[in-house]
C-alpha cells in the first residue's frame, strides 16, 4: 500500500511534468488555451459517454473547440486540463482525468509523432535526469527511434485477420486487448497506425486500397498513452460521420447528443490541414513513477 | 443475469453451468473502442481458474446459490452429521467437506454455501480448538517458540506446533491456513 509520502513524491513528479510541457510547447510557439469544460454537445463517439452537468455536459475532450480555433487561424494551439468520462473506471481509467490536447497547422500525422517523440523524451529528461526508464519491470527508452506498425500488419501477424479489408468492430476491440497489446514490441514506444477507415473516428482518410485513416496510438510498456489525428477538415463527411455515430447510439440505448453545429459551421467556412494529439497526462506520470494504478498519481 | 458492467471482484457468476467468483477484474477500453471487462475467475465447485474478457453488450448468468448455516453433530462411518436451522439431519461425505472435516468439533456452526442443492463450500469458524493427541516431548526447559515439531489431532490431522506443546494440550488451530496460532491449554501435570 502507497503511504502519503509515496503519493506526495508522485505528485511532485506530477508538477514538474506539467512544467516541463508547458515550457516543451511555449518554446515551439504554441500557445495555451482553455476551452469551456461544460459544453452543450460532446464529441461524437460511440463508446464515450459524457456526464451531465445541469443542463450541459462535462467534456469527454476538448477536441472540437481547439480545432475551432485552428479554423480561426489560430497555427499552434495546446490545452491541459480535466476531461470526464462517464462509467470508466480502472487501473488506467478514472472518470475523471488529465488530458494534454495539441493541434499543429500543416502538419500530418506523422510529423505530429516526432513532435511526439520529442516532447516525452523531453519531459522524461527534465523529470527524470534520464530518457530511460523502467514502468512494470519492463525497461522503456524514449528517445532514439520508435517502433511504427500498422494496424493491418500487426493484426494479420498476431490476430491472425486483416481488419483494414474486412471490418469487424466486436472482434476490432477484443483482439487489440486480447492479441495485439500483450504482443507489441518491448523497450521502446510503439505506435499502431493507419486504422481501418471504419475506426477514423475524426481522422482523414487516406485513399489507398483499401483506404486507411491517418491515425495512431501511442502504447509505451504496453500501455496506451496517446492518440492522434491527421484531421478531417471535409465538413460533408464530417457530418456524415456525426449522424451515423448519433444513429448507431440510438441503436445501442445510449444517451442521444445533439451536433455540435457551431464546429461543424467552422468546418464549412474552412479547416487548413493539421494534425492533433490527444495524451493522457495521469498515464505519463504513472510511467514515469512506476506507478500501478491511476490514483496513486492523482492528488484525490 | 448480469450485464457487463455490473462485474466486479467477488461477484458471483455462472459460466456453463458450473457457479465462479471473479477473483480479479479490471476495466479496460482500447482507444476509441468498446469497454472491455477482464475476469480471472474462480470455480467456486472444484477451484480451477480461468480467464475471460466480456465486452459491454455480453450477458452472464446468476448462479443459483443459497447459503446455510449448519452445526456439527457427530461422525457416523464416513458421514459427517450436521443439524440445519429447522433441526433436520444433513449428512456430508469427506468429498464434500474437503479438509474442513479435519478441523470440526462438536457443536460449531458452519456456513455452507449450496449451488443447484450441492453442497461447494463449506466455511468454518476462523479457529477451532483442538486437543493433541500425540506428539514427541520437547526437550527440557525448550520455550523458544521458533522451533517446531509434528503433533497430530483427533482426526488425524498432523501439524507443526512449538516444542513447549504436549500431549494433552488444547491449541488453537487456524482454519483458512490449517496452522497451529496457539495453545489455549496447558494439559493438568499428573
Amino acid at each position: 500500500m502507497p503511504t502519503v509520502s509515496d503519493r506526495h513524491a508522485r505528485l511532485d513528479m506530477r508538477s514538474r511534468a506539467l512544467m516541463s510541457i508547458r515550457r516543451f510547447f511555449t518554446e515551439r510557439d504554441y500557445v495555451e488555451v482553455e476551452t469551456p469544460v461544460r459544453i452543450e454537445t460532446p464529441a461524437l463517439e460511440l463508446h464515450i459517454d459524457a456526464e451531465p452537468s445541469g443542463d450541459r455536459y462535462l467534456r469527454t475532450s476538448p477536441e472540437l473547440h481547439m480545432k475551432r480555433l485552428v479554423c480561426e487561424g489560430m497555427e499552434r494551439v495546446f490545452q491541459m486540463g480535466p476531461c470526464f468520462r462517464r462509467g470508466e473506471r480502472g487501473r488506467r481509467h478514472s472518470p475523471e482525468y488529465t488530458m494534454l490536447e495539441w493541434y499543429r497547422r500543416d502538419a500530418d500525422y506523422l510529423d505530429i509523432l516526432d513532435e511526439t517523440r520529442a516532447l516525452l523524451s523531453r519531459v522524461c529528461f527534465d523529470c527524470l535526469g534520464a530518457t530511460e526508464f523502467v514502468y512494470g519491470g519492463q525497461a522503456v527508452t524514449m528517445s532514439g527511434s520508435w517502433s511504427v506498425l500498422n494496424v493491418a500488419d500487426a493484426f494479420v501477424r498476431w490476430a491472425g485477420w486483416n481488419p483494414v479489408e474486412t471490418y469487424d468492430a466486436d472482434r476490432f476491440d477484443l483482439d487489440l486487448v486480447e492479441k495485439i497489446e500483450p504482443a507489441l514490441p518491448t523497450g521502446v514506444p510503439v505506435a499502431l497506425k493507419d486504422y481501418p477507415a471504419e475506426a477514423a473516428a475524426l481522422a482523414r482518410c487516406r485513399p489507398d486500397d483499401p483506404p486507411v485513416a491517418e491515425r495512431w496510438e501511442l502504447y509505451v510498456a504496453g500501455m496506451e498513452l496517446a492518440n492522434a489525428f491527421g484531421e478531417l477538415t471535409d465538413p460533408v463527411e464530417q457530418r456524415r460521420r456525426f449522424e451515423a455515430c448519433a444513429a448507431a447510439r440510438a441503436k445501442l440505448g445510449k444517451a442521444a447528443y445533439g451536433l455540435d453545429e457551431a464546429f461543424l459551421k467552422a468546418l464549412e467556412q474552412g479547416m487548413p490541414d493539421c494534425a492533433g494529439v490527444a495524451l493522457g497526462v495521469d498515464r505519463l506520470v504513472m510511467l514515469m513513477t512506476d506507478s500501478a494504478t491511476i490514483d496513486e498519481v492523482r492528488a484525490f | 443475469m448480469f450485464s457487463a458492467s455490473d462485474l466486479r471482484k467477488g461477484l458471483k457468476v455462472e459460466i456453463d453451468g458450473a457457479p465462479y467468483i471473479i477473483t480479479e477484474f479490471n476495466f479496460t477500453k482500447p482507444g476509441k473502442g468498446q469497454a472491455i471487462y477482464n475476469c480471472k475467475l474462480k470455480n467456486l465447485a472444484n477451484g480451477t481458474t480461468l480467464t475471460k474478457s466480456y465486452r459491454s453488450n455480453d450477458k452472464l448468468d446468476k448462479p443459483e446459490l443459497a447459503q446455510h448455516v449448519l452445526t456439527y453433530s457427530y461422525k457416523d462411518g464416513d458421514h459427517y452429521i450436521f443439524m440445519d436451522e429447522n433441526y433436520a439431519q444433513i449428512s456430508m461425505g469427506a468429498d464434500e467437506l474437503g479438509d474442513a472435516r479435519f478441523f470440526l468439533v462438536e457443536d460449531i456452526e458452519v456456513e455452507v454455501l449450496y449451488h443447484k442443492g450441492r453442497p461447494i463450500e463449506v466455511v468454518l469458524p476462523t479457529f477451532v480448538e483442538k486437543e493433541i493427541v500425540y506428539t514427541e516431548p520437547g526437550a527440557r526447559g525448550d520455550t523458544a517458540t521458533n522451533v517446531l515439531k509434528p503433533g497430530k489431532i483427533d482426526t488425524g490431522y498432523e501439524l507443526s506446533i512449538p516444542l513447549f506443546v504436549n500431549q494433552g494440550d488444547i491449541v488453537k488451530i487456524d482454519t483458512r491456513t490449517g496452522d497451529y496460532a496457539d495453545r489455549v491449554l496447558k494439559k493438568a501435570q499428573a
